[in-house]
């Protein structure tokens, strides 16, 4: 065991402020930041308010600003800090407690992303499914998501302008891309793209696929081809023309406000 | 005494745990036109379920058409060494390949077989490939499928970071919930006309474990105190392959899946050892068998240098690795700077899961009080003394389902007004006040200190290989334990704000119920069977066979009573003895 000692600061507090306390963990061979906070809860302040659960990144419970980086305290050791680390809670979220944030607002988008739909051919049939392999490998891309919220908190359309009632945010673009990109889904969530779930706020910065542990490409293979879907629909100009030229049923599709104004 | 005010919400059937036996049950009994309410100890969708990696067990046959349902329930009896409830066994053999396919066509995705059906894939003492599977994440897109299903289902309610601290009786039937919020600490009285337990299992009595801080034993431990028994606790399974070093992750999960797609394990000699342990099966042995043989190589001074095994599956191809395996791949190359599809993996048992549990009637997941329901690791019965890789995703769906839909029938049963039944107000105080005690208590003993104290008295007493002297002494620590964590504090802090010092406070009362009934039943089970192992009884004793062990709340204490199972029908016996016949692992001990 090493017996060097780490310098961990920790933001202590809750809605109505707080600060960093530094506290001195002895610093054990392999020990992950999650590691260093659990001890300080176990040895020095047992009122220390944290999300944690699987302890091997499988979870996405324990997501916090490691000086200043959204990431996964399980998954980050403390050898990549020299002997002084500061932790914070997510910022994009109202704090409850020290490290603990009120992450219900994800919960509320998700109920309103329409759930899997397949045809009703598909859902009467009696015999299994049938898709192969390539088919699936592209939404399973998706379903790797273990919900930490990262990329929500590094969002700065979520983050910075707190647009939060006009965006759902990566998180919420890769479940629609895991949806839409189904082979077996049939729903059109085009409409919703445009309006209340709003990709078009998303000016494709790529600070989520920055900051996501699964490693899933957000912006290049959920957002990007999500924004391509729904202007295809609506911002074509060939198709747009031929709807001004009284071809199509409205001016335009059923949806929300235009929203590309980045 | 602070017993302050608490809010009361009524539902009709009330579920204990969002992992995918609470989720399975909460779809099932919506489903049945009940109001559900489900409550969970963290955030939707980080419930222990995301942990399993290798793949939900069905005899689907789409890898090896010679497989059926008798087969996985042979294997799943001779895995449990004969003490399962075979009723269980049968019905879990029959419905998983059911539950699987409803899964998919609530949006699961599952890898595929050339031909474009489920792929399945190898595992430890599954005679056949039959594992259905997505890479090494498989529990996770089980959690997420039921996660979406229920919130978009009618009558499907959540309340995330909920704590039960208590059951609630009418007329001898559990009709309610006493709980707290995490954030705040403010109380809730739940009424309901049943409650489904899906709270999981009891992992964290041992120091090295592959379960969360969640997994305390809670439902076993509600269960219990409201009167109802629990069965086969002696039985707890360490995963063979957990994570040595670094010493900080020391416990978590390696997948058997990275022996069922053909890793081999071998001593600091080189020596494929399990030859000397299961020659036919090798690593694709059962749980304990595994988990004994590295433990034996570790004693006699063959493992390895941070004492345990080498797993070793570099003689795959990179990709292959990285595509069937990518988060194992990515948890030793981020959290042991390995690199698996170059060098071996260093692994040593660790404790992973209850086969005992609340005692449930094998076809609705009743416990004996009524109103009860439990599903999922919190339940027994299926497992016997020994659980399958696999059986375990393939259990809570099969049996939340059950559980979820008799709880439905049973809620709808009773009228409106049986919500609203009285409830004995002395009780609720009482069970108020010894919650918020330790709040008073800033000098009481810190509960983290008592929770490490717990491990270590497990850990060294009821390891894999036990004695009557070492449970014995085991028991006495446990008792002594008990007695100090009555007047513990919280760890300084009276707030009711987040206070992880406080909850733990109670969960140490979870854990030490757990940890006397498992030390008691094995003291009890006077032979070697399964996970439990004894060196001062290292036989299997047939006459044992029929005998399952059941722990009931008496007014003097905790009672471990011997009860004789009814034998299995003929047809069932036959599947049993032909499966002998055809084949049997020699297991040389």
């Amino acid at each position: 065991m090493d017996v060097s000692n780490l310098d961990l600061k920790i933001w202590r507090g809750d809605a109505n402020g707080g600060d960093f306390v530094s506290y001195r963990v002895p610093v054990r061979e392999g020990m992950v930041v999650l590691d260093a906070v659990l001890w300080v809860q176990a040895n020095m302040a047992s009122d220390l308010a944290v999300r944690w659960n699987c302890k091997a990144a499988k979870c996405g419970s324990c997501s916090a600003e490691i000086q200043g980086f959204p990431r996964l305290m399980c998954k980050t050791p403390i050898t990549d800090y020299r002997g002084q680390v500061t932790v914070g809670p997510m910022k994009a979220f109202p704090v409850i407690k020290d490290l603990v944030t009120d992450v219900s607002w994800n919960y509320e988008v998700n109920k309103q992303i329409p759930p899997f739909t397949p045809s009703e051919h598909d859902l009467t049939s009696s015999e299994p499914w049938r898709m192969q392999q390539q088919d699936v490998e592209r939404v399973m891309e998706f379903r790797k998501c273990i919900e930490c919220f990262l990329c929500q908190d590094v969002c700065h359309v979520l983050r910075a302008h707190e647009l939060k009632t006009a965006f759902y945010g990566p998180r919420f673009m890769v479940r629609i891309a895991s949806l839409e990109m189904h082979p077996k889904d049939v729903l059109d969530r085009r409409p919703l793209l445009k309006g209340k779930a709003g990709v078009g706020y998303c000016n494709v910065t790529k600070c989520c696929t920055e900051v996501c542990p699964e490693h899933i490409h957000i912006t290049d293979n959920a957002i990007i081809p999500l924004k391509e879907r729904m202007d295809d629909v609506y911002f074509d100009p060939v198709r747009s023309l031929v709807r001004r030229l009284g071809g199509g049923p409205k001016n335009r599709p059923a949806g929300g406000e235009q929203t590309t104004g980045h | 005494m602070s017993a302050a005010g608490y809010e009361t919400v009524e539902t009709d059937v009330l579920i204990l745990g969002a992992g995918g036996a609470g989720l399975r049950a909460a779809i099932a009994a919506a489903d049945s036109g009940a109001k559900v309410l489900v409550i969970c100890k963290s955030l939707l969708g980080k419930a222990h379920t995301v942990m399993a990696e290798g793949g939900v067990a069905a005899a689907m046959h789409n890898v090896a058409y010679q497989d059926s349902w008798e087969v996985h329930f042979a294997d799943t009896m001779k895995g449990g060494k004969l003490i399962n409830d075979w009723r269980m066994a049968e019905i879990h053999a029959k419905e998983s390949p059911e539950r699987v396919l409803e899964l998919e066509r609530w949006g699961a995705v599952f890898d595929r077989t050339w031909q474009g059906r489920i792929h399945q894939r190898p595992f430890g003492a599954h005679t056949y490939p039959r594992l259905a599977h997505i890479g090494d994440r498989t529990g996770l897109e089980l959690l997420r499928t039921l996660q979406d299903r229920a919130v978009h289902t009618n009558g499907v309610d959540v309340h995330m970071e909920v704590t039960v601290f208590k059951l609630l009786k009418t007329d001898g039937r559990v009709a309610g919930a006493l709980a707290y919020r995490r954030a705040d600490g403010s109380l809730i009285l739940y009424r309901c006309a049943a409650l489904v337990l899906a709270s999981g299992g009891a992992g964290k009595m041992y120091r090295v474990t592959s379960n969360s801080w969640e997994s305390t034993g809670d439902g076993t431990a509600l269960a219990y105190d409201t009167g109802a028994q629990l069965r086969d606790m002696e039985m707890v399974q360490f995963h063979p392959t957990g994570m040595v070093w670094p010493a900080g992750v020391r416990g978590i999960l390696v997948t058997e899946g990275v022996r069922g797609e053909g890793g081999v394990l071998r001593n600091k000699d080189g020596e494929r050892f399990m030859e000397g342990y299961d020659r036919e099966r090798m690593e694709l042995s059962s749980r304990d068998v595994v988990a004994r043989a590295i433990n034996s190589e570790v004693l006699a001074g063959r493992g390895s240098p941070h004492g345990g095994a080498f797993l070793d599956i570099t003689h795959r191809k990179p990709d292959f690795i990285k595509s069937k395996l990518p988060s194992m791949y990515e948890q030793f190359l981020k959290l042991a700077n390995v690199d698996i599809t170059k060098q071996p993996m260093e692994v040593a048992p660790t404790i992973h899961y209850a086969m005992g549990g609340v005692r449930v009637d094998p076809e609705t997941g009743a416990g004996t009080v009524p109103g009860l329901y439990a599903a999922g690791e919190v339940a027994s019965g299926l497992h016997g003394a020994n659980r399958l890789g696999g059986n375990s995703l393939s259990d809570l769906l099969v049996f939340g389902k059950r559980a979820g839909d008799a709880a439905g029938a049973f809620a709808k049963a009773y009228s409106a007004a049986a919500i609203r039944a009285v409830l004995d107000q002395s009780d609720i105080d009482r069970a108020i006040a010894e919650l918020v005690a330790p709040l008073d208590r800033p000098a009481g003993d810190n509960p983290y200190k008592l929770q490490a104290e717990i491990q270590e008295v497990m850990s060294a007493h009821a390891p894999i290989v036990r004695d009557r002297a070492g449970l014995e002494a085991g028991l006495a620590k446990i008792l002594e334990l008990a007695e100090r964590s009555r007047k513990c504090g919280t760890g300084g802090s009276g707030s009711r704000a987040f206070n992880p010092g406080w909850h733990t406070a109670y969960d140490l009362r979870s854990l030490l119920i757990n940890a006397e009934a498992l030390l008691r039943s094995a003291l009890e089970r006077k032979e070697s069977r399964g996970a439990h192992a004894r060196s001062d009884h290292p036989k299997t004793e047939d006459e044992l066979t029929s005998i399952n062990y059941v722990v009931a709340k008496t007014p003097d204490g905790m009672h471990v009573i011997a009860e004789r199972r009814p034998p299995m029908p003929d047809y069932l016996a036959q599947v049993v003895q032909h499966s002998y016949a055809r084949y049997t692992p020699e297991e040389t001990e």
